[in-house]
């Protein structure tokens, strides 16, 4: 197999060597990180006292979390099977991306539960005890399934790079990166007939985790939609849920693109057009969230069905500027930004995801918080402490530090994959040159 | 509780507990008469001495001093029990509004009966006001009991399970902390155990679900209907600790419940009194019963004006809602 040189070089700018930037920005995620496991171990030796959660917000920033990288997660693999099945041509760079943070993300998500859960040494009575009849049970099956099928989806679009890396005899690498490379290609070689059952193994899995993921992430917003509480309690939340999950996959494809196209000189081969392409689709997407969201709201609000009022009161007295910067801004500016041509340069659209995302983030917290903050009987006799919710600094800390672990698992895979996927690169080639 | 304290419940409930702590004390020959299950002696000679017991079922017997073994708490066994419930039983309580003055002595003595730390209520006083025209009442909220379970359908696990006789119990030692059954509970009926409870226990304690003593860490603990009293034909702490005689406590199929004082028909007294359960409209079919706060004893204040300044502030935003 030929492989560019200059292509390969491009690509896998951390394999050979590791630059003293990557070393600084890997400690500081690490600090953060060591933050959080100390916040963490505060957490288990006082126990959850040290959260801001009580009896009434008995869930909080942490299950925000869950959903939020579940939901990374499940676009990601939406993303890159649509990516894949529709043969989109400009695809081909950032496909790599689309499948990591599927994975990565998954990897994160769960941690979030185990947070949360009161009795972390008893997590096994999920597989010894289990009772169908749960939402958790179903999320812990479907969890598993999705986890299974990623990691196979991703695989295979690495088997080809991995080939590509053993071939290539000049790279400066270590032996057992060598011996790594040398197991995961699986003595691909690039025949005909490999690179056939490569191609449809990638198409059935493709297809397999978009079902995959609609089913999961439905699943997971029905743990809030099979109970009675006011706000959670609607048939809406599956479908919602999913279109939510792309915007913020979405938004934080085009965000990631611009840190590797600024990070690793990648100018060449992520361009305007992947921005403009992905932008469209996160303000197509925004207007099927904001459609949603505002179709759940409305009903709310113009009924008088007793706590849906308290709801939507409390939404728009205590939670009204979160909401507005939720439900308002992070709709609509995305889309007056990228819906107009003039506005939309790299730039623009890279800080349209990132209100999109943060706004997303905060959307998931005025479902879980608010909702816990209006139960049926009003909140009494109970410690003025306890009646509202604010997350304390260990929430915050272990969520900065599953910010910092999807940054550090982004820059270890780059230590040992390509970003980019060259043999979906070369394929460019090898179509132009038929052409 | 005399209507239901008949003999055969007396004794019948006094063989389960027996049984239920696994006490097999016994020797070969006289194991047909008492029912005990029996460990065999080093072979079949005694020396004679002989020790008086007296069975389960109250017979006076005799047997050699050789062949007692020590009776072992059989925790499984008690554990089975506890899930089981009691044959034959379906409990209900009615509640009283109209004589409910927030004098908090169900609080009390429930945080003393379960050892719970003092910021854990697991019955709980509202003062209710449904609207701006109606009057404010007190409204004590103990577990529903529902016969269908928001809490244990959602529970993954299946600590918090529903039992024969009605009762919902939570599994400490099964409990994995998650809170759904938390946010699934409608009438916010649950607590947990943010931090490690720190009760002193009795000597050689050992952990039974009807108790849910102690309170674990890491782990939800709600009203048990006081389960481990009601076993033993006795009323919940609350009913007998109220002054007022608000809580009546009883059986379904007897038809019967009684705060201690008075021993009504259920049925009757729901028809005489209007009672009601509280949100029938969300299905989960309650096994309390509520009686309107008609003609009431106390005026509501009465309830705020003697407590501490603590317990004031817990109703500063009552209004009507």
């Amino acid at each position: 197999m030929q492989t560019d040189k200059n292509l390969l070089k491009d690509l896998t700018p951390e394999i050979e060597k590791t630059s003293t930037s990557w070393y600084i920005v890997f400690s500081v995620f690490f600090i953060i990180f060591a933050v959080g496991v100390y916040g963490l171990i505060q957490q288990i030796t006082k126990g959850h006292i040290v959260t801001g959660m009580r009896d009434n917000v008995v869930w909080g920033v942490f299950i925000v979390n869950f959903i939020f990288f579940m939901g990374l997660s499940y676009a990601g693999a939406i993303l890159s099977g649509a990516l894949h099945l529709f043969h989109t041509a400009w695809r081909r760079p950032v496909i790599r991306l689309a499948e990591l943070i599927t994975v990565i993300s998954l990897v994160i998500g769960p941690f979030f539960i185990f947070f949360c859960i009161g009795r972390l040494d008893r997590l096994y009575y999920l597989f010894i005890y289990p009772r169908i009849q749960s939402p958790i049970t179903w999320d812990v099956i479907a969890i598993m399934t999705d986890l299974v099928g990623c990691f196979i989806y991703l695989y295979l679009s690495f088997i080809e790079d991995f080939a590509i890396l053993r071939d290539y005899k000049e790279l400066d690498v270590p032996n057992w990166k060598k011996k790594v490379y040398k197991t995961l290609s699986l003595g691909f070689t690039g025949t005909p007939a490999q690179k056939k059952i490569i191609a449809s193994a990638k198409t059935i899995m493709a297809t397999m985790i978009i079902a995959i993921a609609i089913i999961v992430y439905s699943v997971l917003s029905w743990i809030f939609g099979v109970t009675l509480q006011p706000g959670w309690h609607s048939t809406i939340f599956g479908p919602y849920f999913v279109i939510s999950a792309i915007f913020s996959g979405t938004a934080i494809m085009i965000i990631l693109m611009w840190i590797f196209r600024k990070v690793y000189n990648l100018e060449k081969y992520i361009t305007l057009r992947h921005f403009r392409n992905l932008g469209v689709l996160l303000i197509v997407i925004a207007a099927f969230y904001g459609y949603f969201t505002f179709s759940d709201y409305l009903t709310k609000w113009y009924g008088s069905i007793k706590m849906d009022s308290l709801l939507i009161d409390k939404l728009f007295s205590d939670y009204s500027w979160l909401f507005i910067f939720a439900n308002y801004v992070g709709i609509l500016l995305p889309i007056v930004i990228i819906g107009l041509p003039r506005f939309r340069t790299i730039r623009n659209i890279t800080i349209s995801a990132v209100i999109a995302l943060l706004a997303l983030w905060i959307n998931r917290y005025l479902i879980v918080v608010p909702t816990l903050e209006t139960p049926f009987l009003p909140i009494q006799d109970s410690r003025e402490a306890w009646n509202t919710y604010s997350p304390t600094w260990v929430e915050w800390s272990l969520t900065f530090a599953g910010i910092s672990v999807f940054g550090m698992l982004f820059m270890l895979v780059s230590k040992i994959a390509p970003i980019i996927s060259i043999s979906e690169m070369q394929e460019i080639d090898e179509e132009e040159l038929l052409k | 509780m005399d209507e239901l304290n008949n003999n055969d419940a007396k004794s019948n409930s006094r063989r389960s507990f027996l049984k239920k702590f696994g006490i097999g004390v016994g020797i070969a020959s006289v194991a047909s008469v008492t029912g005990f299950s029996l460990a065999k002696g080093n072979g079949n000679s005694y020396s004679g001495e002989m020790v008086k017991l007296l069975t389960p079922d109250g017979k006076l017997v005799e047997v050699p001093k050789e062949a007692i073994q020590a009776a072992k708490l059989d925790t499984d066994k008690m554990k089975e029990e506890a899930r089981k419930g009691l044959a034959g039983k379906k409990f209900v309580m009615v509640i009283d509004l109209a004589k409910c003055k927030n004098a908090r002595k169900c609080v009390d003595a429930c945080q003393e009966g379960h050892m719970l730390p003092k910021d854990h209520e697991w019955i709980k006083l509202y003062l209710l006001q449904e609207n701006n025209e109606s009057s404010r009442y007190w409204f004590p909220r103990p577990c529903f009991h529902c016969d269908k379970p928001m809490c244990v359908s959602v529970c993954p696990v299946g600590a918090t399970y529903k039992r024969h006789d009605g009762i919902v119990l939570v599994d400490n030692q099964r409990c994995i902390g998650c809170k759904f059954c938390m946010t699934g509970c409608p009438y916010s009926a649950r607590v947990f155990n943010w931090k490690d409870p720190e009760v002193k226990m009795p000597e050689g304690h050992v952990y039974d679900p009807e108790l849910t003593i102690p309170p674990i860490e890491g782990t939800v603990g709600k009203c048990v209907f006081c389960a481990d009293k009601v076993r033993k034909n006795e009323l919940p702490r609350c009913a007998a600790a109220c002054p007022m005689g608000v809580i009546y406590f009883g059986d379904l199929y007897e038809d019967t419940v009684t705060n201690g004082v008075e021993t009504l028909r259920f049925k009757k007294l729901l028809a005489d009194r209007g009672g009601y359960r509280y949100r029938e409209d969300l299905g989960t079919l309650p096994s309390v019963f509520y009686l309107p706060p008609t003609q009431r004893m106390f005026p509501v204040e009465r309830g705020i004006d003697n407590q501490t300044n603590e317990i004031k502030e817990r109703y500063k935003k009552a209004g009507p809602r």
